[in-house]
């Protein structure tokens, strides 16, 4: 891969911002965006990083391909549900460029694929933060980007850009195949996200409780299990413990606010279709039997039914 | 006769102004709603909807002003059911208790207090609309038989059941009170929650076939607890669950559970996925379903404390 001088964030939400933010202080940043005015104050005033770091970054912003500059990368950070409109109106632009997602759930790269030749990258993160304004980021939880290649990349490239982040002053790390990495969080997700979604707690330690037999714990463990049978089958070794990962995140003392709880709390769309239902999909597809994943799908559908 | 509702909520209201129209009963309500039981013993207690209705039940809120009592009716909200049979037994030191409650479990409670227990299922509903009314929304069966483990004595339970009956209630005594009492908490484990958790009617739930397949699966786990127990079941749970979802039966019905959890109270769900998943844990019978669905709604519960 060619050196990163440009590097072009689709999408700027909480994680977009993060990734601009923190990036325009080591190569030039612009931000694709979807509203004029988000665009416009971002070119006026820049993009203010609080929290773990202090600082404003400068970017250049459009609503248009058209009106950027090409970039080295792209760091595709919309939500999962919005990848299509974003890759249709990447689609045409940028040939040599490298796109990355970092999309919750599995197959985004996928998704992509269908709009253009770009070489792909893949990453999870678990960095979090607070998007206080159009211009203000919060940056909460100091945790890494997992990067690995995908169509037409190396490890090395994945290191490049783990490089690069790294630089920018947010965490990093490069993955010779990020599949372990993608299924552990995946599992971790399409449970926590659904639990949070349908009882309205926050990550919190009800979520490792099992000491009674109605205790959360119990149903946690038992989606974890069958996303486990899922990635034994499709051939994947998981990188960390899925229920390990619940344990440790559940004794933090601050609960995590998990973003499909905050999508129902706003009554807006939820991600169920990329997390649990990429999970459902491939279990599906290896025949392997989820029936608890399909009752936290049906019931966050059904919910999502109920605001209209 | 002298019965006494205990919990004299709507379903307890059916039952008390009902059989305080008769002749030769005297009626006893128990309630700790004071509004509730002020409006009743000043201006009596209506029923109105399904039946016009003034009966005039001695109410209370002090246990102590019990007199002894035949029967016992207990219209509790299940969780409420220790509380209030521990504060009246007394009355009941020479008499029988049935239960009227939702769910399973309700019986072994009441045994721990009283001698003598009857099992029931009532399926009348209805809501308080002002201290001492009650809208009466559907009318509906009840069934008594002897809690197997203390039981009441036959005659006695026939006894209830023809005041009922006479009273606008229609109740029948059989010597197995199982069959109703499991289809009824089958139906309402496997379409309650469903609409708790996600908001929608009753007829909403089942008009989405990938919800009325869950709601089939949770019906099938219980009838195997069920079947493991050797109860027949009266009639499918399933017919009820589509005969509800029609627009002039329930279609527009909010689950008493999806009323629970937006006014924030406790809901009946151990007694209902809790209770089945309970049964099937010590008959053996897998019963993953309800007990994700428990779960789920008693971290809805904890929620609110969050």
């Amino acid at each position: 891969m060619a050196e990163m001088k440009r590097v072009c964030v689709a999408g700027a939400g909480v994680i977009g911002s993060l990734f601009a933010g923190h990036l325009s202080r080591v190569a030039e940043v612009s931000a694709l965006v979807r509203r004029d005015e988000h665009a416009r104050a971002l070119e006026e005033h820049g993009l203010r990083v609080s929290g773990r770091a202090d600082f404003t970054g400068r970017v250049t912003a459009a609503t248009s391909p058209d009106e950027l500059p090409e970039p080295d990368l792209v760091i595709v950070a919309c939500k999962s549900l919005d990848l299509d409109s974003v890759a249709g109106r990447l689609a045409g632009h940028w040939p040599n460029a490298t796109l990355m997602t970092v999309q919750n759930g599995i197959g985004a790269d996928e998704v992509i694929a269908r709009y253009g030749d770009w070489r792909l990258l893949v990453s999870v993160t678990f960095m979090s933060g607070t998007r206080h304004e159009d211009t203000h980021v919060e940056y909460v939880l100091d945790t890494a980007t997992w990067i690995g290649p995908a169509r037409g990349t190396t490890p090395a490239d994945a290191q490049a850009v783990a490089d690069l982040i790294v630089a920018s002053g947010l965490k990093a790390e490069a993955f010779d195949d990020l599949r372990p990495a993608q299924w552990s969080k995946l599992i971790f997700n399409a449970t926590v996200n659904t639990v949070a979604a349908l009882t309205g707690l926050r990550h919190d330690p009800h979520f490792a409780a099992l000491a009674e037999p109605s205790d959360l714990g119990h149903l946690v463990r038992a989606l974890m299990d069958e996303g486990k049978a899922v990635a034994a089958a499709a051939g994947v070794t998981l990188g960390e413990d899925p229920w390990e990962m619940n344990v440790l995140a559940t004794q933090r003392g601050s609960a995590h606010y998990p973003s499909m709880l905050e999508d129902v709390d706003a009554r807006r769309p939820t991600e169920i279709d990329m997390i649990t239902g990429s999970l459902v999909r491939e279990a599906h597809r290896v025949g392997v039997p989820v029936p608890l994943h399909e009752t936290m799908e049906r019931l966050i559908k059904a919910k999502e039914e109920s605001y209209k | 006769m002298k019965v006494c509702v205990v919990g004299c909520g709507a379903v307890g209201s059916l039952f008390a102004a009902n059989l305080a129209t008769l002749d030769g009963v005297e009626v006893w309500a128990y309630d700790l709603a004071q509004a509730h039981v002020e409006a009743i013993n000043r201006d009596g207690l209506r029923l109105t909807g399904a039946g016009e209705v003034l009966g005039r039940p001695h109410a209370t809120s002090d246990a102590a002003e019990l007199p002894p009592c035949d029967f016992g009716i207990v219209a509790t909200k299940a969780m409420h059911t220790d509380a209030a049979i521990a504060a009246t037994a007394h009355a009941f030191a020479g008499g029988c208790v049935a239960t009227v409650q939702n769910g399973i479990g309700n019986e072994e409670v009441l045994a721990r207090h009283v001698e003598r227990v009857i099992r029931g299922t009532t399926f009348p509903a209805g809501k308080i609309t002002a201290p001492g009314v009650v809208q009466w929304d559907v009318q509906g069966d009840t069934t008594l038989g002897p809690f197997e483990e203390q039981p009441a004595p036959m005659s006695e339970i026939e006894r209830l059941a023809d005041a009922c009956t006479r009273g606008g209630m229609p109740t029948k005594a059989v010597s197995d009170a199982r069959g109703p009492q499991w289809r009824k908490v089958i139906f309402n484990a496997a379409t309650n929650p469903l609409g708790g958790l996600t908001g929608l009617t009753h007829g909403r739930v089942c008009e989405r076939p990938d919800l009325r397949r869950l709601a089939s699966r949770l019906v099938d786990e219980g009838k195997a607890v069920a079947a493991a127990q050797g109860i027949e079941l009266d009639a499918d749970p399933e017919e009820l669950i589509d005969y509800a979802a029609r627009p002039e039966v329930a279609y527009g019905h909010k689950a008493s559970m999806l009323q629970d959890i937006e006014a924030r109270r406790q809901t009946e769900v151990d007694y209902l996925n809790g209770g089945i998943a309970e049964f099937g844990r010590r008959l053996n019978v897998p019963t993953p379903t309800h007990e994700s669905i428990w779960a789920l709604v008693k971290g809805v519960e904890a929620s609110w404390e969050q």
